[in-house]
């Protein structure tokens, strides 16, 4: 989960990363009341989840109430890259002397922390590995181990941080990499990481993304869960636990297995058809999660055709085909349904299906997963 | 022969009490998996019983299983929050290869448990988390692959080991090598995450050393770099013939579809470029499931 800059730094504050004193605002007004609590001069900055903010318009610097109310009044409700901007964060205007990067993911290769650090921050950190990759550290952690502020001082020195700040940026270091670990991030990232005339060290910026499956341990995250971005289709699957993606094509897909469900998507995709979304099942296709799932995919109007992709492994054919019978009871669909069912007991569910007395403009049970997609793709693009 | 797992192999299960881990431990069993008991702290002394007759007895520690009946494996099918202290539970009482199937495990968690092992059990190796198992078929199953869709490999071959990914998709390539009656030495699901215990290179290693494996099907998805390394890995090592699928060629960037670990981003993981790695390594890449299945067919015939 992306948080928003805001949520970012409202996270930070909770492990002792300094931030700039600021709020978030919804409508003009707060944004006033936001500015005259953190003191003026102001940075009015639009959240969204998207870079190039700055060049679209989407911060602003205001000196009293009435440039608060003009910017905050023209960033609120404008679209950046397709995202609409519902609030803005107001936080006091800092002065910078320097701007640095620091963060910290999870090198997958190498199966350890990694930190990366730069004295040029400020920019996309992608276009300084490209031009200059001399001027990032990248250090690898033990997650066993952790960082110490002496390991940290060494890489703000390697980095070649300027001198009064390495101080400051080794003990930032140190709380970020708290927050990244005790905080289960996938990312903590500061950009810029500024250094103030009083020497001082604090994040100016916050990008921060959780990992889901740490959610059990962060009831906290309640609060961010709400701000998420989804469109329609994704909320009602959300609601049914089921993981889903709205994409832009015609067919739409059920599938048992994220990998399936992927590879359900490129065999549509290779017999000249397009998905209209990517929706993973998941272990227990019963009539409940099929019914579930095909509410999702009927509410999308752009799907002409529905591919059902099962694999019995754990998951027994003929479950999912009482399971499909049940849901068609259950849910009048717009388009007709393509069912490839293999696997354990899948002779039983497909005789289960043959016999429902479901017409076969309704459903059309195919042996293979490519004759399937072949009869889903047709039917979608009316060339059958 | 097989690998990592043969008919010898002792197993308990860890949470063999609870729903999940009596109904897979009990299908292990029935399978002809040797599962010789179960672990749940305070249900030590009773036991699990089989429905075709007999009983799987319950200790409190693993240590104590180990001590009592002679494991050297174990399935783990325990919740998220107990599974990183049931992982290092199994390697202190000397468990030399662990299954855990475990799906939604915190990344930090894993790579914290990852890191602990390689440091202090150097001779532990782990299977997952979130992953389908490992089946060597008619000798050993681990884990919730359903046995009969495994052919049994033939005394003289040829015989395919398969490695993949994907838990699904690990069943698809099973299934179709079972239509084409090619029978499978060990099918090893490594699991999607972002740590894996067990990755791929640890497998195509012994693949090209177990003299029952004559060619091998490695199944990926998109995100991180495993089908990259692995790459780099066959071509310097593996004399095996190969066949591969990688699933996500269509899959929208930035996007997670299900698995933490499938995520392309910045060009980087892209289904395309795994492709184009593992044909340069000699592998012959399938575009859908059946199509390696088909290739690897070809690759047995010229056998």
């Amino acid at each position: 989960m992306d948080l928003f800059e805001y949520q970012g730094k409202q996270y930070f504050a909770r492990f002792d990363i300094p931030v700039s004193p600021g709020d978030v605002a919804y409508t003009v007004d707060e944004a006033v009341a936001a500015a005259e609590a953190a003191g003026y001069p102001v940075v009015v900055k639009a959240q969204v989840q998207v870079g190039g903010r700055g060049k679209a318009g989407g911060i602003k610097l205001a000196d009293n109430a009435d440039e608060v109310r003009l910017h905050a009044g023209n960033i609120i409700g404008m679209d950046i890259k397709g995202h609409l901007v519902k609030r803005v964060w107001v936080e006091h205007a800092s002065d910078i002397v320097k701007e640095y990067y620091a963060s910290y993911s999870l090198d997958r290769g190498a199966k350890k922390h990694l930190l990366m650090l730069s004295a040029e921050g400020g920019v996309e950190i992608e276009s300084v590995a490209e031009s200059n990759p001399d001027a990032i550290v990248l250090l690898h952690i033990d997650p066993v181990d952790g960082i110490t502020l002496a390991v940290a001082r060494d890489a703000a020195v390697r980095a070649k941080i300027d001198a009064e700040a390495v101080d400051g940026v080794a003990e930032m270091l140190v709380k970020l990499y708290d927050c990244f670990t005790r905080g289960d991030c996938d990312l903590a990232e500061i950009n810029p990481l500024i250094l103030r005339p009083d020497g001082g060290v604090h994040a100016l910026d916050a990008k921060v993304s959780l990992d889901n499956n740490a959610g059990f341990r962060h009831p906290e995250w309640e609060e961010f869960r709400a701000t998420e971005e989804l469109d329609e289709r994704e909320q009602l699957a959300r609601t049914h636990d089921l993981q889903y993606i709205g994409l832009d094509g015609s067919v739409g897909i059920i599938a048992n297995g994220a990998g399936l469900a992927m590879s359900t998507l490129d065999v549509v995709n290779q017999v000249g058809g397009a998905a209209a979304n990517f929706l993973d099942i998941g272990g227990g296709a019963n009539a409940d999660m099929m019914t579930a799932a095909l509410e999702v995919i009927n509410s999308d109007q752009s799907v002409k055709s529905i591919f059902i992709n099962i694999f019995g492994g754990i998951t027994r054919g003929e479950e999912v085909a009482k399971g499909i019978v049940e849901a068609l009871r259950r849910v009048e669909l717009r388009a007709p349904i393509v069912i490839r069912l293999d696997g354990t007991n899948a002779e039983e569910g497909r005789s289960i299906l043959a016999n429902a007395g479901i017409p076969e403009s309704k459903l059309i049970s195919k042996p293979t997963m490519l004759e399937a997609a072949r009869a889903a793709v047709a039917l979608a693009n009316g060339t059958n | 022969m097989a690998i990592f797992v043969n008919a010898d192999t002792k197993v308990i299960v860890q949470g063999l009490t609870g729903g999940q881990g009596k109904y897979h431990g009990l299908r292990n069993q029935a399978y002809g998996t040797q599962i010789v008991g179960g672990v749940t702290p305070g249900k030590g002394g009773t036991d699990v019983a089989i429905p075709e007759g007999g009983s799987i007895p319950v200790f409190n520690s693993v240590a104590e299983a180990v001590a009592a009946t002679g494991a050297t494996a174990s399935f783990i099918s325990v919740p998220p929050k107990a599974a990183s202290a049931a992982i290092l539970e199994a390697a202190a009482a000397g468990i030399a290869f662990i299954v855990c199937i475990t799906e939604g495990i915190p990344a930090q968690d894993e790579a914290k448990v990852f890191n602990t092992l390689l440091r202090d059990f150097p001779n532990t190796r782990l299977l997952g988390p979130n992953c389908p198992g490992i089946i060597s078929p008619g000798k050993c199953n681990i884990g919730i692959t359903a046995g009969e869709i495994a052919q049994l490999p033939t005394a003289s071959g040829p015989n395919v080991g398969i490695v993949s990914r994907s838990g699904t998709l690990t069943y698809q390539a099973l299934y179709e090598l079972k239509q084409r009656g090619i029978g499978v030495s060990t099918c090893v699901g490594i699991g999607g995450d972002p740590v894996p215990g067990t990755n791929f290179i640890d497998c195509l290693k012994e693949f090209q050393a177990d003299p029952e494996t004559h060619a091998i099907i490695m199944i990926g998805e998109i995100g991180g770099s495993a089908e990259e390394e692995a790459a780099e890995f066959i071509k310097a090592n593996v004399t095996k013939p190969m066949s591969a699928y990688i699933a996500g060629v269509t899959a929208p960037e930035g996007k997670k579809m299900g698995h933490a670990g499938a995520i392309t981003s910045g060009g980087k993981g892209t289904a395309q470029g795994k492709i184009d790695a593992l044909r340069a390594a000699g592998v012959k890449v399938g575009l859908n499931p059946t199509e390696a299945g088909d290739l690897m067919a070809e690759i047995i015939k010229g056998l």
